[in-house]
């Protein structure tokens, strides 16, 4: 049970990893809880061996040299003393499961409150902090001119030079915050944004020193020098440009030079594509993989895993019959024919399949040749009124899509539902597709590239509009940096992104003259040599 | 080496030269060129031909002693066949070093008229 203590301690930070609730306050929490158990468990561990003394006695029979007192030593086995220790953790599976049901509570928590304020508070708290630390020059500035306006020296030259430097200054600031950090949260991330919390934290720490500093010097001893008060404040706007200035750097640049290439794989249909990425902490890599996602992968149509069988042909099992009579003979000889039977079964299956999908792949062909050609006719049908001569019936788009979509509406069904995309359309779709393609002048084949190919999974929009739920699921912290070799997964409902990493190997890139001069040629087509 | 009427055979004329390697040279003192793998539309005396020529001869040398003349199809090497080998493969049996002697049978187109005895 030595080794059940340790796998508890172990099985205790796995599940903190893994936990994905967003409040940070429960990690702290199991933290100390965890801790606790390890100091306890080390205490026990301090006395394991009693000796028991016996109470001397006198030897009746012989007595040669025999001690009088008998010491027995008594060691308590170590794995009694843990047997009762189950605090958190017992087994790794009992810890699991408590875990999952904490989970299962968080996301139901999450579910009813729906976009709670746990998610955005780092968002929140950023955006408090940040107006605070912008609005405390200004508060420096006019708490003099409010406070003890009589005793101040009257401005100068250099102090209003000052004003106007500390007013520009202010004003790039503001430029540069709202340019950079201003935007709609778009990702909801599980574990804090280290960058952004490590940058608020140094924000909170200048202001407040400098919160400290004026309090004690300013405002206490109100000193009548306004230019000292004034330059003090520029000074904080400066810092405060400089911290924007780390800001760009780490949250938007650093991750800009491409040091790994990604694999992504969809467990589903096998559809990958790889990569660039920089440095990159492994949220935030899923969080801009899954940005990349919508723009590549096509959309995961489950209905295309298994290609459409005319005639479902069921090869059912053989059956023996015993044609001797022998009793003896007919286990061997019936497995061994079995085995043969499966194995010409087996060649029949790849024989099936492969002319089932040469006869899928046909069908796909005449139906869509049939639907491209339809859609062509159809298009010759509506003209623009000013190429138009002759008496003509002015519609609007819209009645122009509705006149010539019956045209092509029955191969265009079936097309579709032989590539399983009807889902994925819907007939007011098409219509507002096609008389987009119509204001804009669009031949045929642009209107069809939307249904010909799978496009990326963006083009759906009746799924973009719902809030996409994503798990990331990975087995190290969610905070380091990308590794060559690592590999995570981020689970959607059905199916799973399977993203591995791998490092772009160090290029060696030596130089090598070439004279222009050295491209000469001879031509050889009749060799002489000399003997 | 009687004169007979051929039998299927062309004729041609036997030459014997004698090595004198000098330096690097193989020391016969002649230049060929052509081959089965060489373009025989640029042969100057037999257009198409895809044999053994000989190019260049120069003078005071073996073979330049020994009658060889500039034209000259090299039929035979030693008894190795030429009028169907690669560039290469003439080279390497006109150069073989253990031979101190080459006998060569040549054709010309005017072998009838030359002095020595044609040969079968």
């Amino acid at each position: 049970m030595e080794t059940e203590s340790v796998r508890s301690g172990n099985s205790s930070y796995v599940s903190h990893r893994s936990h994905r609730s967003r409040d940070k306050h429960r990690d702290r929490e199991r933290k100390r809880r965890s801790r606790d158990h390890n100091h306890s468990s080390s205490l026990l561990k301090a006395d394991r061996s009693v000796t028991i003394q016996t109470p001397p006695h006198s030897t009746t029979g012989g007595g040669d040299g025999e001690d009088g007192e008998e010491v027995i030593e008594v060691q308590i086995l170590p794995q009694d003393d843990n047997w009762g220790d189950n605090t958190t953790a017992i087994t790794g599976t009992s810890e699991q499961t408590s875990m999952e049901d904490i989970s299962r509570m968080a996301k139901d928590m999450e579910d009813s409150i729906g976009l709670g304020s746990i998610q955005h508070l780092g968002v929140v708290i950023a955006t408090m902090l940040s107006l605070f630390a912008f609005l405390t020059p200004i508060a420096f500035v006019v708490l003099p001119l409010v406070l003890w306006k009589e005793t101040l020296d009257p401005c100068n030259t250099v102090c209003h030079g000052l004003f106007i430097s500390f007013a520009f200054k202010l004003l790039i600031l503001l430029i540069g915050a709202w340019a950079l950090f201003f935007r709609r949260p778009r990702v909801v991330m599980p574990r804090v944004f280290v960058f952004r919390s490590m940058i608020m934290a140094l924000v909170f720490v200048y202001t407040l020193s400098y919160w400290l500093f004026y309090g004690v010097r300013v405002l206490d001893e109100r000193p009548s020098n306004y230019q000292d008060i004034v330059q003090y404040a520029v000074s904080l706007v400066d810092a405060l440009l400089f911290i924007h200035y780390l800001a760009v750097i780490l949250i938007e640049l650093r991750h800009l030079r491409p040091q790994f290439i990604v694999k992504v794989v969809r467990n589903t249909d096998g559809e990958n594509r790889f990569y660039h990425v920089g440095q990159f902490s492994i949220q935030r890599a899923a969080v801009w993989l899954l940005e990349q996602y919508y723009r590549d992968f096509p959309p995961y149509n489950p209905a295309l895993m298994h290609i459409p069988t005319r005639a479902p042909k069921q090869l059912t099992g053989f059956k023996f019959y015993d044609v001797d009579g022998n009793p003896g003979n007919a286990s061997s000889g019936q497995t061994r024919a079995m085995i043969a039977a499966a194995g010409r079964r087996h060649e029949s299956i790849h024989k099936e399949r492969y002319y089932e999908e040469q006869e899928y792949e046909r069908r796909v062909k005449k139906r869509r040749v049939r639907f491209v050609c339809a859609t062509e006719e159809a298009f010759t049908h509506i003209k623009r009124l000013s190429e138009e001569r002759g008496p003509a019936v002015p519609m609007d788009p819209h009645e122009a899509a509705q006149a010539i979509f019956p045209a092509f509406a029955r191969p265009m069904q079936k097309y579709l539902r032989v590539t399983k995309q009807q889902p994925y359309h819907t007939m007011d779709s098409i219509l507002k597709h096609l008389a987009f393609c119509i204001v804009h002048d669009c031949t045929p084949k642009a209107f069809l590239e939307r249904y010909l190919t799978p496009g990326p999974s963006i083009q759906n929009e009746s799924e973009i509009h719902k809030k996409q739920k994503w798990t990331l699921v990975s087995d190290l912290p969610l905070h380091n940096s990308l590794e060559p070799g690592m590999s995570f997964a981020l689970r959607e409902q059905s199916f799973s992104l399977l993203v591995t990493v791998m490092r772009i190997p160090t290029i060696k890139l030596k130089e090598d003259y070439q004279d222009p001069k050295s491209n000469k040629f001879v031509l050889r087509l009749q060799s002489e040599t000399s003997v | 080496m009687a004169a007979g009427s051929p039998i299927g055979g062309i004729p041609c004329l036997l030459i014997e030269i004698v090595k004198e390697p000098v330096g690097g040279s193989a020391g016969l003192g002649f230049s060929i060129g052509g081959g089965i793998d060489q373009d025989a539309s640029r042969n100057p005396w037999a257009p198409d031909d895809t044999g053994i020529f000989v190019t260049n001869v120069m003078p005071d040398g073996p073979a330049a002693r020994a009658g060889l003349n500039p034209g000259d199809k090299i039929l035979q090497a030693n008894g190795y066949d030429l009028t169907m080998a690669t560039h290469k493969d003439a080279i390497k049996y006109l150069t073989k070093k253990k031979e101190q002697v080459i006998r060569l049978k040549i054709f010309r187109p005017d072998i009838l008229r030359t002095r020595g005895n044609p040969a079968m």
